[in-house]
């Protein structure tokens, strides 16, 4: 169970993300004009124009996404930004682990040749103070 | 969580920016000072830093049958304390605020304030108290992303209800938890998930950083290195992993 934790937490995820798509239209009115699955953000915005129509925004963005799907370009972009540095990151932490384990193994043969009652496990006692980079 | 620029009266905007920026000042100051320390932690930093962008850019959807996102500060917040996390929800939040038109200038002290601030103070705080109940980790880290996500989203409906009340603060308040704070449930669930995730692969390639940190206990850590010991020599440890 452990050992596929993650598995099963991004098939958690994934559901969670997936389910609302059926649950949702299921509650909601069937009218046929209500627009499913548009941002909170945007609802928030609507209900102060309920709450207090008087209210103008006094300032607009400097810059506006020319349409939605350049907007979703830079959200994507900012999304595989985010993704790029994880992914380095654990490319570079699966390949540190693994050189230093065949280190690891290599000094513990040569070791083990020259001197034989120095016979210890070398992994247990290094594995606590290993470096990070 | 973002409210929209020009979207908060000039009075409560300016006071969010006041409330915000000392704590911005503070984190790039702690996360200079702690990068200067342990340059060994930048790599983490990096980590956090990137999984707060990845999630903010996710729209999911939620039952109530509309599309928020996740924040992901908590993993940094628990990781580095919660004033670090302010620098970096500053920065993509003004990443959004300049190029997306999503959230805003004049909005980004009270968007800041209920993303960087409250959600980091809620994830380092749950994530302590948890622990020290004797939580396991993992079930520590999803609470404490979890509610940081799932508060950060209370504190946009509080900071909305308290520049629009309907009449009062309180029914507003209602009204506005009604759009955000339970559209939040499911997707605070997956940010805690996601947040287990993230923590299980730093757990496994830098668990000396995070005993470092007082975040992973020597006892799990003397746990892991006797499971590990024998399939290490035998060289199939690869897949014992997290």
């Amino acid at each position: 169970m452990r050992r596929y934790q993650n598995l099963w937490l991004a098939l958690g995820v994934v559901l969670l993300a997936v389910l609302p798509l059926w649950i949702a239209p299921a509650f909601l009115p069937a009218t046929g004009e209500v627009a499913l699955f548009e941002g909170a953000d945007g609802k928030a915005m609507e209900l102060i124009g309920k709450i207090s129509p008087e209210y103008r925004p006094w300032f607009s963005p400097l810059i506006e996404p020319m349409s939605g799907e350049i907007a979703s370009l830079l959200f994507s972009f900012q999304a595989a930004l985010g993704a790029g540095v994880i992914g380095y990151y654990l490319g570079a932490a699966r390949m540190r682990d693994k050189l230093r384990r065949e280190h690891e193994a290599a000094a513990g043969t040569s070791e083990n040749n020259g001197n034989p009652e120095k016979n210890a496990p070398p992994c247990v006692e290094k594995a606590g103070t290993r470096r990070a980079d | 969580m973002h409210i929209m620029e020009g979207w908060l009266p000039k009075e409560h905007a300016a006071g969010w920016w006041l409330a915000s920026a000392p704590f911005i000042a503070c984190g790039v100051y702690s996360v200079r000072k702690k990068m200067r320390d342990k340059p060994e932690y930048r790599i983490l930093l990096g980590v956090a830093a990137a999984f707060t962008f990845v999630l903010s850019a996710l729209k999911l959807p939620s039952v109530t049958g509309s599309c928020s996102h996740p924040t992901g500060v908590g993993l940094g917040a628990l990781l580095f304390g919660p004033v670090a996390m302010a620098p970096v929800g500053f920065v993509v939040l003004l990443f959004q605020a300049l190029l997306l038109a999503h959230g805003g200038i004049t909005t980004l002290g009270a968007n800041v304030f209920s993303m960087a601030l409250v959600g980091s103070f809620t994830a380092a705080a749950v994530f302590k108290l948890s622990r020290r109940c004797g939580t396991p980790v993992s079930v520590s880290v999803f609470l404490a992303a979890s509610l940081a996500d799932w508060l950060t989203y209370v504190t946009t409906s509080f900071q909305l209800a308290w520049a629009f009340p309907d009449p009062d603060f309180v029914s507003s308040f209602v009204k506005f938890s009604g759009i955000f704070a339970v559209t939040q449930l499911p997707l605070a669930i997956s940010e805690g998930l996601l947040t287990v995730m993230i923590f299980n692969a730093l757990a496994r390639f830098n668990p000396a950083e995070l005993r470092e940190m007082k975040i992973l206990d020597d006892i799990r850590e003397t746990v892991r290195q006797k499971r590990n010991a024998p399939l290490r020599e035998s060289g199939i440890r690869n897949k014992a992993g997290a």
